[in-house]
């Protein structure tokens, strides 16, 4: 495929590049969409979410996986960053810890497309030390 | 942060949770002068100067989730090891603007980083919001704006992950160019 270099090349491929775009039919099936949440604050970017973010999305996007990928804030789980949060449509989110791009894909090729759970699920009732006392 | 486009990852985050619609993204590389700036400003929510005053403090966060912010001293930390420092202006209401100074040839300045991939991922994540981003190397100057994309390819391109892998490719060459000119 040819690169664009400016805005201008950008009109002129605007059919082309909107043949390509699966947005559309993402958008009419929001209830069908597995959303994908990487924690990015700055605990998440030091411990390498960047990479992980950019593995998921690479994937998503060559494949056209019915995905959704975002950006979240930190949730308090500092500890086992990079973590992912997966919803899957009418389910609970689940929170996977200790991500890295490999595991990124397990979790794709597992939980996200067949339902199937992986190891590395943060459990829903941690609590910090500070929520505790 | 291994890289400097790690800290804009970060610091536009602070932009976003501030309600910011609009965030501006400036980094100027001079050789020449020895300096790389890297400028992030917002229309979000702002802070008072008692909340500027106490952002070296990685114990002041106004999150709740947990007590201690690191984004802002991380950052100050790698720019005062360079030669640098790091200027913080804002005001309730109108919006704040993060101004981060390295010395270019200092051996303690982390790299740059893909500064076009750490856009691109806010850009494909925020896709509600308009990033303008101005990249310049020794004076020449490269401008992409989220406002100009939506306006040739609608509020949906930038939500589309095939046309960010583009847009990501066509930012890196032109900052190539201009490095290279």
């Amino acid at each position: 495929m040819s690169k664009i270099k400016s805005l201008d090349e950008l009109r002129q491929m605007k059919a082309r590049l909107e043949s390509e775009m699966d947005i559309r039919e993402k958008s009419n099936n929001p209830d069908k969409l597995v959303q994908i949440r990487v924690a990015m604050a700055t605990c998440g970017i030091a411990a390498g979410a960047r990479a992980v973010m950019n593995s998921i999305i690479e994937r998503v996007e060559r494949e056209k996986l019915p995905v959704i990928v975002t950006q979240g804030g930190c949730m308090g789980y500092c500890y086992a960053e990079p973590t992912i949060e997966v919803k899957r449509p009418g389910e609970d989110p689940v929170v996977f810890g200790h991500v890295n791009a490999d595991k990124a894909m397990e979790i794709i090729d597992k939980y996200v497309l067949h339902g199937e759970l992986v190891d590395g699920i943060l459990p829903v009732n941690y609590q910090t030390i500070q929520e505790k006392i | 942060m291994n890289d400097l486009s790690m800290h804009i990852l970060d610091i536009v985050q602070n932009s976003i949770s501030a309600g910011a619609t609009r965030v501006t993204l400036t980094v100027d590389e001079a050789p020449g002068a020895d300096l790389l700036t890297i400028v992030i400003g917002d229309n979000g929510k702002g802070m008072t100067p008692e909340q500027v005053s106490r952002l070296s403090d990685p114990f002041f966060t106004s999150r709740t989730t947990r007590k201690v912010g690191m984004g802002i001293p991380l950052l100050m930390d790698s720019a005062r090891q360079s030669g640098g420092d790091v200027r913080i202006e804002s005001e309730p209401g109108k919006g704040t603007e993060v101004t981060a100074v390295f010395g270019y040839s200092n051996i303690d300045r982390p790299p740059l980083g893909d500064v076009a991939n750490a856009l691109m991922l806010l850009v494909s994540s925020n896709p509600a919001l308009d990033f303008l981003f101005t990249y310049r190397y020794n004076g020449e100057e490269y401008l992409f704006d989220t406002v100009d994309v939506r306006e040739i390819l609608g509020d949906d391109a930038l939500k589309d992950l095939t046309i960010i892998r583009n847009l990501e490719e066509m930012i890196k060459d032109n900052m190539r160019e201009i490095r290279n000119c």
